[in-house]
């Protein structure tokens, strides 16, 4: 489990030539009941992860999609205590890495060293929380590495050099590279200045370094995959899920993962 | 109280403050601390500054004895620093010039704010109007419903006034659509945030701007009576009136303070927004401070008659003055406050604020206790006509 879990299963991944897909979907949208299913089938479509998104109040980094399903979460009544025992309930059923996406406050209200053990004992191998940059890890690192849990860094485009060779160099189970200057949600196009960047990313991280924020088809996953190790999608996932699209998903990772079947 | 260095290099004041905020805004954050440093020490910046509080704000702004109310409640000896004078009508405008002079200083042409009352909207679409910057202001639906001549003012000087549904559309779900709408374009764009919260380096560049308040307190209550003042009061939404009006007088141990917090419809009820006197530590926008939350992190909903102190976070200097016992903060109901709202337009014919009024109606209690040869200053930090209107609906029960 955890951190060695991870970079393992990714390496398995990556062997058969795969780009690594992460999908990531919130915690208690269309109830907690559904968590189990949905995870399920995501691991039978071939992903390398999941993320599992906590709902939170106010969540300031994303944008309408995921605020919407996480205000549905919320309404549902879900909580983090809550999802920890879904989580547990169903581990043995479990091959993928699943990693825990939580706005802070939720988990300092939870208690630090609690939330790294009880994420263990649920079977989460990491954790990112995207409102903790590096000035301020401290806060939370040492409980996630007491438990081995991976503590996923975030990289973001208007970040310096430096920053950038920093953050690389910290990472665990893989590098989440913000590839917008902006908040989650569908997007039409990427800079031109993504290439370099994750290109230059790749050059200083010793784990896989994975493309997210704006993903939404398979031109894109395909285009920012050919540049990194592959992709997190986050909104289409989660709106597609909301609609009962499962096909639209599974089409989604399969033209992500295996490129070369569509052409 | 021995020296007070509060923040350290990281932006915390003990245990609180911090920069919890995604990598995406750290550049942004540290661009502003460096330029706001140099700033400090550059002279030109300061007489800039200063031009404009004096010839464009109308600073100095009186401290004025109120006899009436003083002869009326027969205890301590009442002041009022008249922030309500200030162009615009209230305290917020000092921190607005300031930073919207740092934001031309970053060779920034656009402008995004949030507010709750107006006021700070107001503020911000007036400097970004004297000083020709593009100005985007977030307000709560149910802010703009209450305080519907703010949004014509603010679009009468030139500001983009957008309505944020999410949430209870108030104050706190302005500052996270303000916070995403940065996000998304923090290249051009400077965040003038309103109060004394949200990530370093914001609370102390909005203290130290503000800060003007206590300054001109301390000298004018010498000049005029020959000593310190015993108590000051101000009232508390982020925090911002009050940490201008505290930080200068932090380490004068002899002089009280106490910040008033809007009670609501009763600290015993979930209705109002005292998160110093009823909240828990944890984390939101930015800053680990005190807060409204449920027993899952979740930040609740905050209440109050007024728009401008309706939030369920504080400054995170408010926390470590709070957990120094250096400040004593208190709250004040729905009711009392409109009730001194009342007494002070009757007795000297100043209509105040309703977040002023919470610290009128704290002094109210509080000089009735006090010897007569005592001194109490309030933190008048804005005029009330923007609420003139909601009173008169209250008070005719509609
Ligand atoms: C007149 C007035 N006083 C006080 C406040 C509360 O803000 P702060 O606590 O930052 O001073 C506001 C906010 O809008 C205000 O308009």
């Amino acid at each position: 489990m955890g951190k060695a879990n991870m970079e393992n299963y990714f390496k398995q991944k990556q062997s058969k030539g795969d780009n690594l897909f992460v999908p990531y979907i919130m915690a208690g949208d269309g109830g907690l009941e559904v968590l189990k299913e949905r995870v399920l089938f995501l691991q039978d479509c071939g992903v390398a992860a999941i993320e599992i998104g906590i709902p939170f109040s106010d969540p300031v980094a994303d944008g309408p999609t995921i605020q919407a399903a996480g205000k549905r979460a919320l309404e549902n009544g879900t909580t983090l205590s809550g999802v920890l025992k879904a989580l547990q309930a169903f581990k043995d059923e479990r091959k993928v890495p699943i990693i825990l996406m939580t706005y802070v406050n939720p988990v300092y209200r939870y208690g630090l060293a609690s939330f790294a053990q009880d994420c263990a004992i649920a079977g989460v191998d990491g954790v990112i929380v995207p409102d903790i940059p590096i000035e301020e890890e401290k806060f939370i690192a040492d409980e996630l590495q007491s438990e081995s849990l991976a503590f996923i860094r975030l990289a973001a485009l208007t970040s310096t050099k430096d920053r950038l060779i920093e953050i690389a160099e910290r990472s665990e189970g893989f590098l989440y590279a913000v590839a917008v200057t902006g908040t989650t949600g569908a997007r039409e196009a990427y800079g031109d200045e993504v290439k370099a960047y994750l290109e230059m990313l790749k050059s200083n991280s010793s784990v896989p370094v994975l493309a997210g924020f704006g993903v939404s088809t398979p031109e894109q996953a395909q285009t920012l995959s050919s540049y990194c190790d592959g992709v997190i999608v986050g909104s289409t996932i989660v709106e597609f899920f909301h609609r009962g699209d499962t096909e639209k998903i599974q089409q989604l990772i399969q033209d992500t993962t295996h490129p070369a079947i569509i052409g | 109280m021995t020296t007070y260095t509060a923040p350290d290099k990281n932006g915390r004041y003990g245990n609180f403050g911090g920069r919890f905020v995604p990598e995406l805004l750290m550049p942004a954050l540290l661009e502003l601390e460096t330029v706001y440093e140099k700033a400090k020490l550059d002279p030109a910046f300061q007489e800039s500054l200063d031009y404009y509080l004096k010839q464009y704000i109308g600073r100095e702004t009186p401290l004025y004895f109120a006899e009436h109310l003083t002869q009326k409640l027969s205890g301590a000896q009442i002041y009022l620093k008249r922030e309500d004078l200030n162009h615009t009508g209230a305290h917020k405008i000092n921190n607005t010039i300031g930073q919207a002079l740092l934001t031309k200083r970053m060779g920034k042409q656009k402008v995004v704010a949030e507010t709750g009352a107006g006021q700070h909207g107001v503020a911000t679409a007036t400097v970004c109007a004297l000083l020709d910057l593009d100005c985007i202001v977030f307000m709560g639906e149910e802010d703009i419903r209450r305080q519907k001549l703010n949004v014509f003012r603010m679009e009468l000087l030139g500001a983009e006034v957008r309505s944020v549904s999410q949430g209870s559309g108030t104050l706190k779900d302005a500052v996270n659509e303000a916070l995403r709408y940065w996000v998304n374009n923090v290249e051009d764009t400077h965040y003038i945030l309103g109060s004394v919260v949200g990530p370093h380096p914001f609370p102390q560049i909005v203290r130290d701007l503000q800060s003007v308040i206590g300054k001109e307190t301390k000298q004018q209550i010498v000049e005029q009576t020959g000593s310190l003042p015993d108590a000051v009061i101000a009232c508390v939404g982020g925090g911002s009136n009050a940490m201008g009006m505290f930080y200068p007088f932090i380490e004068d141990n002899e002089v009280k303070l106490y910040g008033v917090e809007a009670g609501g419809a009763g600290i015993e009820t979930k209705q109002h927004a005292a998160t110093l006197s009823s909240g828990s530590i944890g984390i939101l926008h930015g800053t680990m401070t005190h807060l409204l939350q449920d027993d899952h992190g979740q930040i609740e909903e905050a209440f109050s008659i007024s728009a401008g102190l309706d939030y369920p976070g504080v400054g995170p200097e408010h926390s470590h003055l709070h957990a120094l016992k250096r400040v004593s903060y208190t709250s004040i109901t729905d009711e009392e406050a409109l009730e001194a709202f009342q007494i002070l337009s009757r007795t000297e014919g100043i209509i105040p604020a309703l977040e002023s009024a919470h610290a009128v109606a704290y002094a109210l209690k509080l000089a009735t206790k006090m010897d007569p040869k005592e001194k109490i200053v309030i933190c008048l930090s804005g005029r009330g006509d923007k609420d003139v209107e909601q009173v008169k609906n209250t008070l005719e029960g509609k």
